[in-house]
Formats: C-alpha cells, structure tokens, sequence
C-alpha cells in the first residue's frame, strides 16, 4: 500500500476511476490450508488508465483479482473478497479487500434559477460534481451559482449531447426551467441517456402539459414514466432550500430502493397549504 | 478515503508515520459501508471515521500500535452479551476493520 498510494493519490486527483485491491487476511500452515504467498498488506492498484501496478505475490491471483477489481469499479461498490493462493475461486487461503474509488456522481441542474441556488448546495454537500446550465447568459454565470462546478452556458439539450456518453446510474439531471421551450428538448434528450435520476420542476399542470409536448416531440410513452415531476418527496418542503432537501432526498431514495413518498406519486397540491 | 488523501499526504511529507484503518466488511446492522477509512498519525492526530462514533477510540489504540510495530491487522468490533462491556456496535452488528502503516 505504501509504494502504491502516491499513485492512488494522483489517480483520486484527477477524477480518474481507481481501485486498490489489499491482503487483509491469509491462512499459514497451521490451519491445515495452503500457505499463501501473499504478504498482509500486499496491495495492487487497477486503473484503466494506467494499468495494475504491485503485485499480491501470485501473478495468477494478481490477474484473477484485477479482473474482479474491473466488476467493482463497474458497481462502484468496495468488498472483501476470498481466493486461493493462486487465485482459485471457491478457496479460502486468502482474503482480499477491493476498495473502490470512483469519480464523484455528476449532477446537471437546466434552469439557472433560485432554486438552482440551494440545490448547487445540497448536491455539494453530498458529494456530487455539479454542472449548471442555461441558455441564457445573463442567469448562468458563475457569480451567481460559486458552489457548482462549472457554470455553462448552452442550451440544455445541446450541452447533454456533449456530456450523454458519460451519464450512469448514480448521476442525476434536475430540470428546473419551468419553461417549456427548453425543458421539452432537455428531458427528451435526458431520456435518452442512462442517467440514473431524472426530475422536473413544475406543477402537476405544467406537467401535464409537459408530457404532451414531449408525446408530440416524439417520445417514447413508456419513457414518459422515467420523469420524477413534480420533482421531490412529498415533505412538505416550500423554501428553496427546503425543496433542495426534497430533491436530493428523492435521489437518495430511488437510488436505494426506498419506498417513500415522492410527489409524483401523490394527488392534489405540491406545497401543503399551511393549516 | 478521498477526503482523506491530502492530509495524509502531508504528514508523510512532514516525515509523520502514519497508519490507515479501513472497513472491509459488515455483518448486520453497521454505520457505515465497506471502504470507509481514518487515519491517525504518530502525534495521535485522527482524521475520518469507520463507524459513528462507537469504535473510533478503539481504532486509535490499535493504530498506534501498528504505527509502532509496522505490522498490519485485521480487527473485528462487534457487540455480544458476555462483552457487553468490551469496545461494541450499539446498532448491533459486527464491523471488520484493516489497519495497516502507510510508510
């Protein structure tokens, strides 16, 4: 590990998808297994770019463990993991922890509004690099929104054409225009990505309306259920950073599976009428 | 350990020795998920975390000791009744912790 992580520190710099394997646990001779060649604390780095480098003392457990290291740089997700001293499956002489280093999730909020404001916030706080976007230059500048990480001006859906091929399952596109001029093209263009999460500021009206622009631009219908609109979990939330919370909340939520109440999935007015 | 690197970083450059304690595996109910890390420098410094709070003293202890040995190892924490009043889990479950020096 010592020798490798200078290396994994660069790799984590750059934003470049990395992962470690290590040694954590190895039979000896007394068990009655397999001496493992491997030394506790041996460690390999995977990295499409740069390669393995170090080895775990097996070139053929080095090359069973890199090619699990790839399917859990492909989950995101770090785990231990059991192997025969040379890499067998179905062994237990040595055990080896995957530690997953991906790039932050990205998030693409459309809209450079006040609620743009409080979610470039939210979304910092969790970790994600943020992306604001709009077509007009006069709202999309970087003195208005200095917590996201790049402030464009475009429109919406000719900026995702540039970034389309890089969107997964954990990144996230928020339209908050509440204009339909650039929110039709946004969320068709959206959908046809594998962005993860996909929501749209507006009332159910607006929504509506939405989804018949988007059946006459010639969206699938059935992708139509992909759009979280109203956009947020039903909290009762009416501030800016109170529907941010509300957002990000629902992210978490369909990420994990959770079943909670999102707006879209109710009736009746978004902002509860203060009793 | 992303957030951890650059000071970790810079007590190796300042001639620190340092240790790193990662979470490798949970059984049950654990704060937190596999890849969570701390490291502690000679000088006791802490930075990060493996669990909300419960084990983090007990991490320390072990570090300073791999500091001192140079040797690494795999620690389990985890609650049971005949250790109820050993270093535990509140939530309940069993966390696996690899703590190995980084010089």
């Amino acid at each position: 590990m010592d020798k490798i992580f200078s290396t994994l520190a660069s790799c984590i710099s750059a934003q470049e998808p990395v992962a470690i394997a290590t040694v954590i646990e190895r039979s000896d001779v007394t068990q009655g297994q397999n001496p493992s060649p491997a030394e506790l604390g041996a460690t390999i780095l995977v990295s499409h770019i740069r390669g393995v480098q170090g080895s775990l003392g097996h070139e053929k457990l080095d090359a069973v463990v890199a090619r699990d290291v790839d399917a859990a740089l492909s989950s995101g997700r770090s785990v231990a993991r059991h192997y025969g001293s040379a890499g067998e499956s179905r062994l237990d002489d040595v055990t080896v922890f995957i530690d997953v280093f991906a790039p932050p999730p990205r998030m693409i909020i459309f809209g450079a509004v006040d609620f743009t404001t409080a979610l470039v916030k939210v979304a910092k706080v969790l970790g994600y690099h943020v992306t604001v976007c709009d077509a007009r230059e006069v709202f999309a500048t970087k003195r208005r929104f200095p917590d996201a990480d790049d402030v464009v001006v475009a429109w919406p859906h000719v900026y995702l054409e540039t970034v389309a091929d890089r969107l997964g399952a954990l990144d996230a596109v928020c339209v908050l225009t509440h204009d339909h001029k650039f929110d039709i093209p946004a969320i068709a263009a959206a959908l046809s990505t594998s962005v993860g999460y996909l929501g749209a500021m507006g009332s159910r009206k607006t929504h509506a309306e939405r989804v018949e622009r988007l059946i006459d631009a010639g969206v699938e219908p059935s992708l139509l259920n992909e759009i979280m609109a109203p956009i947020g979990l039903a909290i009762g939330a009416r501030t800016p950073e109170e529907t941010a919370v509300a957002i990000c909340a629902e992210i978490i939520a369909r990420r994990a599976n959770a079943e909670v109440r999102s707006l879209r999935d109710e009736t009746g007015p978004i902002h509860l009428v203060a009793s | 350990m992303k957030d951890l690197i650059e000071d970790i970083e810079r007590w190796r450059a300042g001639g620190q020795r340092v240790a790193l304690a990662r979470v490798v595996a949970v059984v049950g109910s654990g704060p937190r998920d596999p890849g969570a890390a701390m490291a502690i420098n000679e000088a006791s410094e802490v930075i990060g975390s493996v669990s909300g709070g419960c084990v983090e003293g007990a991490v320390v202890t072990e570090a300073l000791g791999v500091i001192e040995s140079g040797e690494p190892r795999l620690c389990t924490f985890g609650y049971s009744d005949d250790e109820a009043f050993a270093v535990g889990l509140t939530c309940g479950g069993t966390v696996r912790i690899f703590i190995e020096p980084l010089n």
